[in-house]
């Protein structure tokens, strides 16, 4: 009877909520964080950092007009997974993100224009959820496309052999992967800083905290693995890499999880720290000169 | 309690930064017309604007604004516009933007929110300028396209924290007629100020705050009643002021009377003015002296201001 008497209450709860009105308020929010953040001369480094692989590769590609022997594939095939493994999820997306999703709320601080938003006729929580879809689809759009021109240029120079490799081979299934795990890569670290921006009034030091439990885990035992964002990651990643360097002895290789659960995990992790956050923004108070 | 769908409750409201104290313990009732705000600089005026929109939080004590507090955004923000203090705003946004916007966010359809921007936008003139951005405003300009934003919408309160500030005295007057208007709409004007002057000419009513705590409120003449142990000075102009000047000395509750320089007038401070008229209409009936104009000379926010706390409320 108690069960039937909540769910009846969640249904009304549910039938009396304007979910129009926050459908078009959370359009607006993302609109407007969306041209704030992304067509923003301020935000010049961020394209540096989802483009310099690009860029050295379109150098490579300029420069280096020997090395399109077809059998240099399963190679830089290597060298593109080395990209996006080690680059990407680990210093490209991790501080655009950080720069991102920390400057939704905390720029607003430290510009003195978050009570233009605390002024107007919005839930809070719609509020953190607009500008998380923002700053998703900034980073999304960012690394997305950064990715896509990387896999772009390392098999264009290959000719016939490289479309072959894409289309008739394993390329394109690699493509999709690489696309999956940088969406879930920035939404994932996007929520996570988002709810940092709102723990703390300075967010960097938790960060490079969070920076270095993810470079070291691969050291702790595999239920430590776990907690880390780029566990799940490397296991939805197509190519692995080679474990190689000092740090190969201490690494202790834990079993990989399935791709339902990777992906179920990360957007689980997302979510829950999204309604954290949700929680964290009824704290926060206009005091700008206590900043 | 149950909140009054009318009135601005604060409810022995506190709040302190730390230990810093921002306010402490207030407790009025706000009714609709214009009210001001008035102390010095660090007195509470801006935090008990914020405590009332909900920028801040008490930390202790209830604030009911027409029976919603900020907890219910959608009808509160709806029936709220706060221009505040702080001078910034969206990097690269311009005047119509800045209003357009936030009226979107309030669930106006593209057309509506178009309407009632631009006619915020000529409420405040700043129509003209309105496509420019805001950080080429000067500091009158972007005054006032913070008012259109808070008066945008039509709110039925408008808390507005020193919104005289920086404004020509065009705009100064301009922005006191639409505030005048505005509360003979039956709606609810909150003004803080620390410009006396200004104030006296347009409130209903006074609060007094002085380093946190609401030291007198109500209307102006009744918060004078407030200070009745303080003598009033009664300005009277007439013929045979030295006759009228030793009249008065005969009261107990007269402790100066003072022959104006140029000898048609005395100035009476006297602890009860409603017993020095009734003397003056005997002396005037008796035909001794003739009487040109009587007036409250020290009626006015300034002066009990300066009773109260002993300060001219400037700024600090």
């Amino acid at each position: 009877m108690s069960a039937q008497n909540s769910v009846a209450r969640i249904l009304k709860w549910r039938k009396e909520q304007p979910w129009q009105l926050f459908s078009s308020q959370i359009s607006v929010l993302v609109r407007n964080e969306v041209r704030r953040n992304l067509f923003t001369r301020r935000r010049i480094w961020i394209y540096l950092l989802a483009f310099i692989p690009v860029l050295i590769l379109l150098a490579h590609n300029i420069f280096d007009r020997h090395g399109t022997d077809p059998s240099q594939i399963e190679n830089d095939t290597l060298v593109l997974a080395g990209i996006v493994q080690l680059y990407y999820f680990r210093l490209g997306i991790f501080f655009a993100c950080m720069a991102i999703f920390t400057w939704l709320f905390r720029g607003e601080v430290v510009e003195r224009t978050l009570h233009y938003q605390f002024l107007v006729p919005v839930r809070k929580e719609v509020l953190v959820v607009g500008k998380f879809l923002a700053g998703a689809i900034i980073s999304v759009l960012l690394f997305e496309t950064a990715v896509l021109a990387c896999f772009y240029l390392t098999y264009s120079r290959f000719g016939s052999a490289g479309r072959a490799y894409v289309f008739d081979g394993p390329g394109l299934g690699q493509l999709g992967s690489y696309l999956l795990v940088t969406a879930l890569a920035c939404v994932g670290y996007g929520a996570v800083f988002l709810a940092l921006s709102l723990l703390f009034k300075n967010p960097i030091i938790p960060g490079a905290m969070l920076m270095g439990w993810e470079a070291i885990t691969p050291i702790f035992p595999a239920w430590a693995q776990r907690l880390s964002v780029t566990f799940y990651l490397k296991h939805l990643c197509p190519v692995s890499l080679p474990i190689e360097g000092p740090l190969a002895i201490f690494t202790i290789v834990a079993e990989p999880v399935s791709r339902f659960v990777a992906v179920f995990g990360l957007l689980c992790l997302a979510i829950v720290v999204l309604v954290l956050s949700c929680f964290l923004i009824h704290r926060i108070e206009i005091t700008y000169t206590a900043e | 309690m149950t909140p009054d769908p009318r009135q601005i409750v604060f409810d022995n409201v506190s709040k302190f930064y730390g230990e810093v104290l921002g306010v402490n313990r207030v407790s009025f009732s706000l009714e609709p017309g214009i009210t001001s705000l008035v102390g010095p600089n660090g007195s509470g005026k801006t935090t008990l604007m914020n405590l009332l929109t909900g920028l801040i939080r008490p930390s202790q004590g209830a604030i009911y604004v027409l029976g919603l507090t900020p907890h219910q955004p959608i009808e509160f923000f709806r029936q709220v516009g706060y221009c505040t203090q702080f001078d910034s705003f969206p990097p690269g946004v311009n005047g119509y933007d800045f209003i357009y916007w936030p009226l979107r966010l309030h669930g106006f359809g593209r057309d509506q929110a178009a309407k009632l921007t631009n006619e915020a936008l000529e409420r405040s003139g700043m129509a003209q300028v309105a496509r420019r951005k805001v950080a080429g405003y000067s500091k009158g300009m972007r005054q006032r396209v913070r008012l259109a934003q808070a008066i945008a919408h039509h709110p039925s309160v408008l808390v507005l924290d020193e919104p005289l500030n920086g404004l020509d005295p065009m705009a100064r007057a301009e922005s006191i007629a639409l505030f005048e208007t505005i509360a003979k709409q039956g709606m609810h004007v909150i003004i803080s100020s620390h410009i006396l002057e200004e104030v006296d000419r347009i409130s209903d009513r006074v609060v007094l705050m002085s380093s946190g705590y609401v030291v007198a409120e109500g209307q102006i003449r009744e918060v004078r009643r407030e200070v009745r142990d303080h003598p009033m000075q009664i300005l009277v102009r007439c013929s045979n002021a030295a006759r009228l000047a030793a009249a008065a000395f005969e009261l107990d509750h007269v402790v100066e009377a003072k022959i104006l320089n140029d000898g048609h007038g005395v100035l009476v401070r006297t602890r009860d003015a409603e017993q020095f008229y009734l003397l003056l209409n005997k002396i005037v009936s008796g035909g001794l002296v003739e009487v040109d104009a009587v007036a409250p000379a020290d009626d006015d926010v300034n002066s009990i201001y300066q009773y109260l706390i002993g300060s001219d409320g400037a700024p600090t």
